[in-house]
């Protein structure tokens, strides 16, 4: 996707003026790539970057029998107290003056503030924290500014936050509706006894929306980088109950060795790899799609790849089925197959379920270094440089001749910081022919 | 690569010989299948367990510029069609396809009832076409949709456009009913456009005589519904299964040597972490 996607113009930008002139009015109707279908359909389609008055309109004459004049007329405003006389220039049909009001004196709204008398004062609205005084400027304010409260507190003459003053003609005007109400039933559905204003829950809201707000760059950052810190140490403790599982299933193998005399088969018949448990998306999943899928009684194959694409990748989370479909781009593997038969189809699951288990080796790779070398140096520093060829047991009896050796290259590798990524993004780019 | 093949495999092996012999045998199978058809009937309406039947379809777009007769409405020529894969007639399977053009065109429903299936029409705007597929009532009750959005302006901008090469566009996809009605299953059994596994031993289908009880069969007409001869058959793209499996045989077998290569590390790891000394109790 680039910038002309976005902007859901033509990719190929104006080669010739037959395209230039055919294309535009239709082109709104273009689906960009990568959006679905169905989402586009919601959004009404690309917004029109210039106003798309259609060029037919601009000369369009009007109907003949319409004779149109405009003349410099007087109006008065409804809006304004005093009757002042202004003119303007008015467009007339066939000679008919306009009747009516200015058509602008619609908009002169006025907020209904609420009135209260001296005796309503004394009976209802004694409050120790406010004098009469200050709610009869309040009201006025209110009147004033329509329920502008920030300008109002702006002109209050005592100190008082915003919050307090609305809290204050919150309160005097919901006792003034209830005291004039012949029945609570009469009020109950006005806006100001339905919804009361809460005055530590609008403290806490403004406070909680600053302190987002003051946020500094780096603060922001910090916050992320703590919580991607969280999210690693939770997969990792889920990826290292996961290999004790395996171990287990490894255990009652016999030994070690076993996955090691699968290797030479490996890579002519792909059935020979043992996948561990845990990576192997459940075939519940596949079972129920297949289930669903039967029930339509017709379907494209496409349609069934993306519901079993779809049933693995539910297991997975979001960054590791964005590293599946990058991996399977760095492979050279369109993400839906060109030709898409049974055969294709299950080889491209086969290959993105194998991708999930080579993402959750490498995750498992990674803690395990990391806990290694929390507890000790340089007993395996050798690993990635080790010949593919060697077996399990050789390499174990090197260590006791290369020990010291190890311990060194250990260090270095400290120094350039963060080994196990360094050591294990390298593989990818290979090729196949290296191994 | 070397090996291209046409799709797909599994059809060619299966794929009955003669061509002209199905055509010439219907005709004759007309007259066989009143008798029949109370015996057979109830056992139509079964449903064939774990066997699916599959029909390579590609459905696209096949655009003209049409150069110094270009108007600026009518720009290009163009045909949208549903074809089989290997060009063989659909029309067993398929009864009828909807075309919807885009509503500026002239009753922009094209119903096509008979292959081959396609639409040809001139314009100069591209958008997308919703190609709807509707089945023999003995395949599928349901309809299937399809989109396929028209190009007529070619992707890379070197030069201008000619009227000699056409911008094709086409996209390969199956149709895929799973567990078809037996006699369903009997009538396409040996057509060249379906895809039919090995059906299960002990399987008794009932007399694909059956066949042209179904209504709108057009193979009576000795009108050919396949599209290897069509006009437009030179432009068409190939679909090659073998180059994509290839791919992503390639493909799985990078990913299996990074596993084991992990694995085999893990391990080495997986033994220091258990016995600290390890290296030393050789």
């Amino acid at each position: 996707m680039d910038a002309k996607d976005i902007l859901g113009l033509p990719k190929n930008s104006f080669p010739s003026s037959i395209e230039k002139k055919s294309r535009p009015p239709k082109e709104s109707q273009r689906k960009p790539d990568g959006i679905s279908r169905e989402v586009y359909a919601l959004t009404g389609g690309v917004p029109p970057l210039m106003p798309a008055v259609d060029a037919s309109q601009l000369k369009k004459k009007p109907p003949p029998h319409e004779k149109v004049t405009w003349q410099w007329l007087p109006f008065t405003n409804s809006a304004r107290k005093d009757d002042l006389n202004l003119y303007h220039w008015v467009r007339i049909v066939n000679g008919v003056l306009p009747t009516g009001d200015y058509s602008f004196a619609k908009y002169n709204k006025s907020v209904d503030i609420i009135k209260y008398t001296d005796e309503e004062y004394e009976k209802y609205l004694t409050d120790p924290t406010w004098t009469k005084e200050e709610t009869n400027e309040l009201f006025d304010l209110c009147e004033r500014f329509d329920l502008r409260f920030v300008v109002i507190a702006d002109r209050f003459p005592s100190s008082r936050t915003v919050e307090e003053l609305k809290s204050r003609y919150h309160s005097v005007s919901r006792a003034i509706l209830l005291a004039r109400a012949t029945s609570s039933g009469d009020v109950a559905t006005h806006p100001l006894i339905k919804e009361p204003y809460n005055v530590s829950q609008e403290m806490e809201r403004k406070r909680a929306l600053s302190m987002v707000l003051s946020q500094t760059r780096q603060q922001e950052k910090r916050d992320e980088e703590v919580l991607i810190e969280a999210k690693r140490i939770a997969e990792l403790r889920m990826a290292s109950k996961v290999t004790e599982q395996s171990q287990t299933a490894v255990a009652t193998n016999a030994d070690a060795g076993v996955t090691e005399r699968a290797v030479p088969g490996e890579t002519i018949s792909p059935s020979n790899v043992q996948l561990p448990p845990m990576v192997v998306p459940p075939l519940a999943d596949n079972a129920s799609t297949l289930a669903s899928l039967r029930m339509l009684r017709v379907y494209l194959r496409t349609y069934a790849l993306d519901q079993m694409v779809q049933a693995s990748n539910s297991s997975a989370g979001l960054r590791t089925i964005k590293r599946v479909e990058q991996t399977l781009q760095d492979l050279g593997v369109n993400l839906k197959p060109r030709v898409p038969t049974k055969a294709v189809c299950a080889e491209h699951l086969e290959l993105r379920r194998e991708i999930l288990t080579w993402l959750n080796l490498q995750k498992q790779v990674q803690y395990k270094e990391a806990e290694g070398s929390s507890f000790r140096d340089g007993s395996y520093g050798e690993t990635p440089g080790t010949p593919k060829d060697r077996t399990f047991i050789p390499d174990s009896l090197n260590f006791g001749v290369s020990g010291e050796r190890v311990s060194k290259k250990d260090q270095k590798r400290k120094a350039h910081g963060a080994p196990p990524t360094a050591a294990h993004k390298r593989p990818r780019k290979q090729k196949a022919s290296d191994l | 690569m070397s090996q291209s093949q046409t799709l797909p495999l599994k059809r060619q092996q299966s794929e009955n010989p003669s061509d002209d012999g199905s055509t010439a045998i219907k005709p004759s199978r007309l007259k066989i299948s009143l008798p029949s058809e109370d015996s057979d009937k109830k056992n139509l309406n079964k449903r064939v367990k774990d066997v699916e039947i599959c029909v390579p379809i590609v459905y696209g777009t096949v655009a003209f510029y049409l150069g110094r007769k270009a108007s600026e409405a009518q720009s290009h020529r163009w045909t949208v069609y549903v074809r089989g894969a290997s060009n063989e007639d659909l029309s067993a399977v398929v009864k009828r396809v909807v075309f919807q053009l885009h509503p500026s065109f002239n009753n922009p429903t094209r119903v096509v009832e008979s292959p081959p299936f396609e639409v040809t029409e001139c314009g100069w705007g591209e958008f997308e076409i919703a190609i709807t597929l509707f089945f023999h009532s003995d395949a599928c009750e349901k309809q299937l949709d399809l989109y396929h959005h028209l190009k007529l302006y070619p992707e890379d901008e070197s030069g201008p456009q000619t009227t000699k090469k056409p911008v094709v566009i086409e996209s390969y996809n199956e149709v895929v009913f799973p567990e078809p009605l037996e006699g369903f299953l009997a009538r396409i059994q040996n057509h060249p456009a379906a895809v039919v596994p090995r059906l299960p031993p002990g399987l008794n289908l009932p007399n694909p005589v059956l066949v042209s009880a179904v209504p709108n069969d057009h193979m009576n007409d000795k009108q050919r519904g396949d599209t290897k001869d069509h006009p437009l058959g030179q432009w068409f793209l190939n679909f090659s299964e073998a180059d994509e499996l290839l791919k992503l045989a390639a493909a799985r077998q990078q990913v299996q040597a990074h596993i084991v290569k992990l694995r085999r590390q893990l391990n080495l790891l997986e033994g220091q972490s258990k016995q600290p000394s390890g290296y030393k109790c050789t």
